[in-house]
């Protein structure tokens, strides 16, 4: 009696949860349709000749321009110019940021060698840099990766060092009582209790990355996205540019679902992060 | 088996940690002449004696500001003895107001955090299926609600096999029901273990409940040291147990 009470129930349930799915599928096709939408307008300006595609490429021959690009590994090889730029850039950033925020978020002295300075520095604007770092490096691979390296370096060092000086006093007064020592307190509950906000300043650090890399690739580059470009305007390739742009887009895309993929990974403790992750 | 032998074996180091630290065996705690000030204000401690036997619940009760939380915090480590004397045995453990349970860890992990050896996992589901919460052994702390979260903390005390026991407040945070069963918990846990135990409360029936002495502080001082020789379990229609609730309040400046 009760076993078909609790299957008919369930199945009503189940029943329902499957409608609303449904229902939220539909509603997630909804949100493509503004932008697909706005697509289609622009490519009708274009061939009907109300925007000159001398200003703007119409989607089409973007498209097709990118499969061009593609076939004759001129996009290939520039993305994979400007990947290892960001990447070198961004690699270095989270090392000295990492080794920074460590230093001065765990001692006394290391804070007041390191955090004074980089306080000072971050008002920077890092793209002011450009010209200096020119005059230094060259017009090199040197430059152009230590300028990404320079802007990923602050979001890192910020976010964990805040998050290493703001774990809960009351935890750390806790692993006292239980006699854990310096390290063993470290291990436990600072590092994996300011991960959360060196995840925040590594989002933000890609983010940064990119930013760098274009400005750092259209000043002074032979290769690259930014390059490709810089020299499609020379030929008023609007096409091209866009590609660029298309590029840039996806790249940020991308790699901030990377982030967010690990958030979710490594705080599955939040329920937050569960939800998300789910 | 292995944690059984592990618990005998540490309960013997305890006991000689006692020999060693004190002449007589009688005492677990001895506090002699405890005085503490912050800056220029009047001494938070003041001269302050109090001795606890092993096995012996002491309830400490006072008023915000009286020094409770002080002594509380010298005995736990936390503060140093600046003035006097404080002996304890090696092993203390200390239960919070709050759980203070590391987010990122599993209750499991948060229970055996900093003992040493391979079998953690299994010492901690000894100490859960004691305190009650073993069906949430692999759970995240957030996850868990306010009572399973104290009993975690409770377990992650025991486990060091404490010859004494510090409790702050522990089931102040509390709903009713829940309290009612944490006392429950803790004065079982207490009879079967039986180290010496500091419950520092606000609740005079709580003192009264579970403790074999009430300690009333003021000033830094002990205004009331009372025993509490009562039958377990007590009972609140017990006339002996509403003149001492009687007793405790007024030197709380409390009348009913």
């Amino acid at each position: 009696m009760s076993e078909t009470l609790i299957s008919l129930a369930s199945r009503g349930r189940s029943q329902g949860a499957s409608g609303r799915i449904a229902l939220r599928e539909l509603g997630r096709f909804r949100r493509y349709l503004s932008p697909l939408l706005l697509v289609a307008v622009w490519q009708a300006a274009c061939a009907s000749g109300f925007v000159s595609t001398r200003l703007v490429a119409s989607p089409w021959q973007i498209a097709q321009t990118a499969a061009s690009l593609i076939a004759d590994g001129t996009l290939t090889s520039n993305l994979g110019v400007s990947l290892l730029r960001a990447g070198a850039g961004f690699g270095i950033a989270a090392v000295v940021g990492v080794t920074l925020a460590l230093l001065s978020g765990l001692s006394r002295v290391g804070e007041d060698l390191v955090d004074a300075p980089l306080q000072i520095m971050r008002t920077l604007p890092a793209l002011a840099l450009v010209p200096l770092f020119i005059l230094w490096f060259g017009i090199g691979e040197t430059p152009k990766v230590l300028l990404v390296a320079l802007g990923a370096t602050f979001p890192i060092y910020l976010n964990l060092h805040k998050g290493v000086r703001s774990i809960d006093p009351k935890l750390l007064e806790m692993t006292r009582t239980l006699g854990l020592s310096r390290l063993d307190t470290i291990r436990n509950v600072i590092l994996p209790g300011a991960l959360p906000d060196l995840l925040i300043g590594i989002r933000y650090a890609v983010g940064v990355s990119w930013l760098m890399l274009v400005v750092a690739e259209q000043v002074n580059a032979e290769s690259g996205i930014g390059h490709m470009m810089m020299d499609a305007e020379d030929f008023l390739r609007t096409d091209i540019i866009m590609v660029g742009l298309l590029v840039y887009g996806v790249l940020g895309l991308l790699s901030d679902q990377i982030v967010r993929f690990l958030e979710a990974k490594l705080l599955v403790w939040r329920p937050l992060a569960r939800g998300a992750a789910r | 088996m292995s944690a059984v032998l592990k618990r005998a074996q540490s309960e013997l180091a305890t006991v000689a940690v006692h020999a060693g630290s004190h002449e007589d065996g009688n005492v677990a705690v001895i506090v002699e002449g405890l005085t503490r000030r912050f800056g220029d204000g009047p001494a938070v401690l003041d001269r302050l004696d109090l001795a606890i036997a092993p096995g012996e619940f002491v309830a400490l009760l006072g008023h915000s500001g009286s020094g409770k939380s002080t002594l509380l915090r010298t005995l736990a480590g936390i503060d140093p003895v600046v003035e006097g004397a404080v002996s304890r045995p090696r092993e203390v453990s200390v239960v919070f107001q709050e759980h203070r349970l590391l987010p990122w860890k599993r209750v499991w992990e948060n229970v055996v955090l900093g003992q040493e050896g391979k079998d953690g996992r299994d010492r901690a589901a000894a100490i859960l299926e004691e305190v009650g919460l073993a069906h949430r052994i692999d759970a995240w702390p957030l996850t868990l609600s306010g009572g399973e979260a104290q009993r975690a903390a409770l377990a992650r005390a025991l486990v060091r096999e404490p010859g004494f026991l510090l409790l702050d407040e522990p089931f102040a945070a509390l709903d009713a029901l829940t309290r009612l069963k944490m006392q429950g918990l803790v004065g079982e846990l207490w009879k079967r273990r039986r180290c010496a135990v500091l419950l520092v409360t606000h609740d005079v029936d709580e003192a009264l409940l579970l403790a074999d002495r009430a300690v009333v502080l003021e000033r830094g001082r002990i205004r009331v040291d009372m025993p509490v020789a009562l039958e377990r379990p007590r009972k609140h229609v017990d006339p002996v147990f509403e003149d001492m609730r009687e007793t405790l309040l007024k030197s709380l400046g409390v009348s009913i």
